[in-house]
């Protein structure tokens, strides 16, 4: 994949990075000439990500340093070849497109398989374990190491599926996975069936990381008239209202265990944190804290929410427990405070934003309020997200922002430990709210890319771009957290 | 001497036969009595000019009589026979004329309603404080990405401090808004303290602080659309809604 930024016109030609980590994820950083590669970052990148550092690549021509983890691994080729019949049903067909879509778009979505396009695919494709051809799987075109195929049948209200993994190279013991499911015979069952499957798959190839394919998004639509708090699954699919308040609804944040929804609302009192469980199926009561109260974020034991407050009469950050008590404010500087995240990895350090110095940007400290630190140099950065493995933060970013300035904030990725930084979106349009996905592998955001705010998707190096809503306009996106 | 004993009976039977023929008759009734001569009846009558009028108004009464001597109205006393007054009750009244004279008495009345006055007396001076308060208090506008109270806008937030205290019964809202740019939550915040920053001047220019409510609607409610610095700036404001 080529670098796409635009040259930097300083006089000094600024050398580029490329780390690229055995589990995929690719993270470019540009870095000027006089900042070396620091040992930290080193570190910081490499090391969580069990990643070899392939030493720096000097690209002569271009004058950009190249390095790497992933560079060589090739990605596994998988063949996914549609799942057959396995009887006469009528509503086989019907369960079955929908199997096959979901199949293999969630294992194209994950980042880590290099597919078998469809049409390498050998004429006859089997149903089960009996009618694999080894060889017309390893050899060109489909040239597979990896294979999976099963059958589906419904019988009368109940749709059996029945799936397998084959490592075809290894013909003495081919079987990597053997699943079987059954559910109710509907397309939505045919989805989960599929989304559980390829998550057992990402699993068990993707080293160790849980699949996503049955995670959620929450976001923002305006769709009702209203801007209420909508769900999702990952891939677009099943966009269901979860509030009917009738107000402006915003920042939806999923609570670790999946239990709880937080966000804020414009009351009669003004903007108020709420609290929507699915346990219960309802609203369930927060209390009111006065003034602007704003950008709930759980802490990732689910044990207490960051958000900001205005209730003294200046925006900043306060603590509470899940139930909303034991109230506590951490910051306490003059100007906006806002849009905290916590680290996602320790709990410990929550970043913001803040617009004590002027233009917002974003700050880390720990989360009782101390060892505040600037991320951000310059220009309009919002809307940080805490990366699972902990060591980045993806946010939003004007980099020149002002009067006259182009109007466009792209996606950056920061090293929390170096503060370098990558870019991921170079599109010109507005990006927004990035969130992470369980596997740190996925970012969702919104983007007005389309001519209107739409929810989207990307692997974390910005590649795989995709849309995932359409109707109304659709912003703040929630990553559920597994 | 006989024949005058004669004579008187002869008188006496025919008397009483005539008084007996006379008897069988109908009796003639008897003229009546010549009447005096009548004194001429009095007549009256009484209107009001408008008959309807608002609480507080007036309205002419006026009224006219003939051959009478004594004329007096209920509630004004003896008037002269003709005449007008001006009158203002303060309810619905009954005018009520009575006309004496030696040919009798003659009575006459009208009817005055007051109604009250079509705007009921609270709305009428809370709309127009209401209309007061939307002309005279100005929107404080801001920089982009501002909340402090810029050197043009004093006059402004000075004008809104005076109309404020001097009537110190009204309670409002001052709204944050922010333009289109930046993001959500960080538009919100900072319309918070954009609302924040116009209260506080009020506040020190000794505008009580309960009567001011602060609200942030962030870019949620731009009162313009177009994406250009213009627009932009009408949307960057403290905006004043008078709430009582």
């Amino acid at each position: 994949m080529q670098d796409c930024i635009p040259q930097n016109n300083s006089k000094l030609p600024s050398p580029r990075i490329t780390i690229n980590s055995s589990t995929f994820l690719k993270i470019k950083l540009m870095i000027f000439r006089k900042s070396p590669l620091s040992a930290t970052l080193r570190a910081a990148l490499v090391i969580p990500c069990l990643l070899l550092l392939s030493l720096p690549l000097l690209s002569q021509q271009e004058d950009w340093i190249r390095t790497g983890t992933g560079l060589g691994v090739q990605k596994i080729r998988l063949a996914v070849p549609d799942f057959k019949a396995a009887n006469q049903d009528p509503k086989n067909a019907e369960l079955l497109k929908t199997f096959n879509e979901t199949l293999w778009n969630d294992l194209d979505n994950a980042g880590i398989f290099d597919l078998v396009s469809k049409s390498f695919n050998p004429l006859e494709v089997p149903g089960q374990p009996s009618e694999v051809k080894y060889d017309a799987w390893t050899s060109p075109p489909p040239n597979a190491s990896m294979l999976t195929f099963g059958n589906l049948g419904v019988t009368s209200d109940r749709v059996a599926v029945l799936g397998w993994l084959y490592d075809v190279k290894n013909t003495a013991a081919p079987q990597v996975l053997g699943k079987q499911y059954s559910d109710a015979a509907t397309t939505d069952a045919a989805r989960l069936i599929a989304h559980k499957f390829a998550d057992e798959i990402i699993f068990r190839l993707g080293g160790g990381i849980p699949g996503v394919a049955e995670s959620k998004i929450y976001f923002v639509s305006d769709r009702t008239g209203h801007k209420e708090i909508w769900a999702m699954d990952y891939d677009g699919a099943n966009q269901r209202q979860i509030t009917h308040l009738g107000a402006i609804s915003l920042s939806p944040r999923i609570s670790p265990d999946n239990s709880r929804l937080a966000f804020s609302s414009m009351g009669k009192n003004g903007w108020e944190i709420m609290m929507y469980s699915f346990d219960l199926g309802r609203m369930i009561t927060f209390p009111r804290f006065g003034g602007t109260n704003l950008s709930p974020a759980w802490s990732p034991d689910g044990t207490h929410l960051a958000f900001s407050s205005s209730r003294t009469g200046d925006s900043d950050i306060y603590l509470v427990d899940a139930s909303g008590g034991d109230l506590k404010r951490i910051t306490n500087e003059k100007g906006p405070d806002v849009s905290p995240t916590w680290n996602r990895k320790t709990g410990a350090q929550i970043a913001f934003v803040s617009g004590r110095t002027g233009l917002p940007q974003i700050y880390t400290m720990e989360a009782d309020g101390t060892n505040v630190q600037r991320m951000t140099d310059q220009g309009y950065a919002v809307s940080p997200n805490w990366a699972p493995n902990g060591q980045f933060l993806a946010f939003s970013w004007m980099r020149k922002y002002g009067p006259g300035a182009p109007g466009s904030n792209d996606l950056y990725l920061m090293d929390i430990a170096s503060k370098q930084w990558v870019q991921l979106t170079h599109d010109g349009s507005r990006n927004d709210f990035p969130s992470w996905s369980p596997d740190g592998r996925h970012i969702v955001f919104q983007s007005n890319r389309s001519g209107t705010e739409q929810i989207w998707t990307m692997l974390a190096d910005g590649t795989k771009v995709q849309q995932l809503t359409f109707t109304g306009r659709n912003t703040q996106p929630n990553w559920s957290w597994k | 001497m006989k024949q005058q004993k004669i004579r008187w009976i002869t008188l006496v039977f025919m008397l009483a036969a005539i008084m007996m023929v006379a008897a069988c008759k109908k009796k003639t009734p008897p003229p009546p009595p010549p009447a005096p001569p009548p004194p001429p009846a009095p007549t009256a009558s009484i209107s009001a000019n408008p008959n309807t009028i608002q609480k507080g108004q007036s309205t002419t009464l006026s009224w006219q009589t003939t051959n009478a001597k004594d004329v007096s109205i209920d509630g004004i006393g003896a008037v002269q026979p003709s005449g007008s007054q001006q009158v203002t009750p303060a309810d619905s009244t009954t005018y009520h004329l009575a006309a004496k004279g030696d040919g009798g008495t003659q009575e006459a009345t009208a009817r005055v309603t007051v109604t009250a006055p079509p705007p009921p007396p609270p709305p009428a001076p809370s709309a127009t404080e209401e209309e007061m308060f939307s002309q005279s208090v100005k929107d404080i506008f801001f920089d982009y990405d501002k909340y402090n109270i810029r050197t043009d806008q004093q006059s402004s937030l000075q004008g809104d401090a005076q109309f404020l205290s001097q009537h110190s019964s009204v309670t409002f809202i001052i709204e944050g808004h922010c333009d289109e740019r930046g993001s959500t939550e960080y538009n919100l915040a900072l319309g918070t303290n954009r609302a924040e920053a116009v209260k506080s001047a009020l506040v020190q220019a000794g505008v009580a602080a309960n009567r001011i409510k602060t609200i942030s609607y962030g870019k949620e409610k731009p009162f313009c659309t177009e994406s250009n610095e213009q627009c932009w700036q009408q949307n960057r404001r403290g905006h004043f809604v008078y709430s009582k």
